[in-house]
């Protein structure tokens, strides 16, 4: 599946001042590792040490927090858009 | 009506409004909690009443104390209201970039405004507010992020007030700021009502901390943890700015003068009402839309309207 990624300003400087690049997968879990395959320093900013996603931050599929859908296994089709973000409080 | 002795007790005991004329589906209705009805205007004075009573009570708080907080506005300007009647001197650490109203209503109420970095947003507002907490241990810093009595309010009111205005709710909206809101009443709501879904909205974070220097500086409140949120909430989604504006503007055609957050729970709630067959849908609208006049979110374009929410924290 053909899926765009968009990268907060933190991670940019780490993917060749891109905002926004395009990956094949098919599922979250895949579209990580793809981003982190292409821009390995990326890693250490998005996972922690056993793989899961650091708790801080926040990985949405078209606006959708993928906690609450299906974690990291959520499926992705064609077009879809993931957007990685640091928590952030309000208040 | 009731005379009140004291502006504290008219705290909670909002109105519950029926506007299922802005509902998607005809066979799910939409009720608002018009949380603006409180007397600073916003939901956190029920927030800021009880950290005060619970720190009254448990000591940490004594005649003349100086309360200090983090806060983007709300619980800022109801602390101040509601702390200045006690006697207790309120300094609030607001980001830079909130509305000019949140800072004239700390001023009417006296509070000392400590201005955080505008590119951190909330987060470095909460990070400054710690740091002056640490470095002056004789003030008192309530910490509505992890202050138990926050969700315990809304276990303990708000909750209660769904459930006996809309017994029959199948879906709890709210945005999420402290998580307070979500959890206290979404946990109430979770133990009365079986099958009630619970959905949190966010506001799209990336374009207001363009100056966190690594995504470790996203924040979690602690009280979000304690009350294991994760396992509470069913959904949480990000509405965008010219959505949620959109429908703070919806929200007024029904007569109800909203804060963005609460067209955000709209937006929300329109949503969840589009997926389901029927349902009952209660969202909370925080506030009322009185802080919001000077970015022009009603009478700009909708999309200048929209752009100012690079600038401007609306939560």
């Amino acid at each position: 599946m053909a899926v765009t990624v968009r990268l907060p300003t933190v991670l940019r400087p780490h993917a060749n001042g891109q905002s926004k690049v395009d990956a094949e997968a098919t599922t979250v879990a895949e579209a990580v590792s793809w981003l982190v395959g292409q821009f390995p320093a990326i890693a250490p900013n998005l996972l922690a040490e056993d793989g899961s996603l650091h708790r801080f931050v926040n990985v949405y599929v078209n606006d959708e927090d993928v906690r609450y859908l299906s974690q990291m296994e959520t499926e992705l089709a064609d077009g879809d858009e993931l957007s990685i973000l640091p928590a952030v409080a309000g208040g | 009506m009731a005379v009140y002795r004291s502006v504290d007790d008219l705290v909670g005991g909002t109105p519950m409004l029926d506007v299922s004329g802005l509902s998607p589906n005809p066979s799910v209705k939409l009720f608002a909690k018009l949380e603006g009805y409180n007397p600073t205007g916003s939901v956190k004075d029920r927030v800021a009443l009880a950290m005060l009573e619970g720190a009254e009570a448990d000591g940490s708080l004594t005649p003349g104390s100086v309360i200090i907080e983090p806060s983007s506005g709300n619980t800022g300007i109801a602390l101040a209201m509601l702390g200045r009647r006690r006697g207790y001197v309120v300094k609030i650490v607001l980001p830079g970039n909130v509305t000019a109203e949140r800072r004239q209503m700390l001023e009417i109420y006296d509070a000392e405004i400590i201005s955080s970095p505008a590119e951190q947003g909330s987060n470095g507002a909460v990070r400054l507010a710690l740091e002056l907490a640490d470095a002056h241990p004789d003030w008192t810093m309530l910490y509505q992020y992890g202050n138990e009595a926050n969700p315990q309010v809304h276990y303990r009111t708000t909750g209660p007030e769904i459930v006996a205005d809309v017994g029959d709710i199948t879906h709890f909206i709210a945005g999420l700021g402290t998580s307070g809101t979500l959890l206290g009443a979404g946990r109430y709501l979770k133990e009365h009502v079986p099958g009630v879904q619970v959905w949190a909205v966010e506001p799209p974070a990336g374009e207001q901390v363009e100056g966190l220097r690594s995504l470790d500086e996203g924040y979690v409140p602690p009280i979000f943890e304690n009350w294991d949120g994760a396992a509470l909430l069913d959904r949480k989604m990000i509405v965008r700015p010219r959505e949620s504006i959109e429908a703070t503007r919806m929200l007024a055609t029904e007569g109800v003068f909203s804060g963005i957050s609460g067209g955000a729970a709209l937006a929300g709630a329109r949503k969840a009402a589009a997926s389901v067959e029927s349902g009952v849908i209660v969202f909370v609208v925080s506030d009322h839309g009185w802080k919001y006049l000077s970015v022009g979110a009603w009478t700009d374009d909708l999309e200048v309207a929209a752009a100012h929410a690079d600038d401007v924290i609306y939560f």
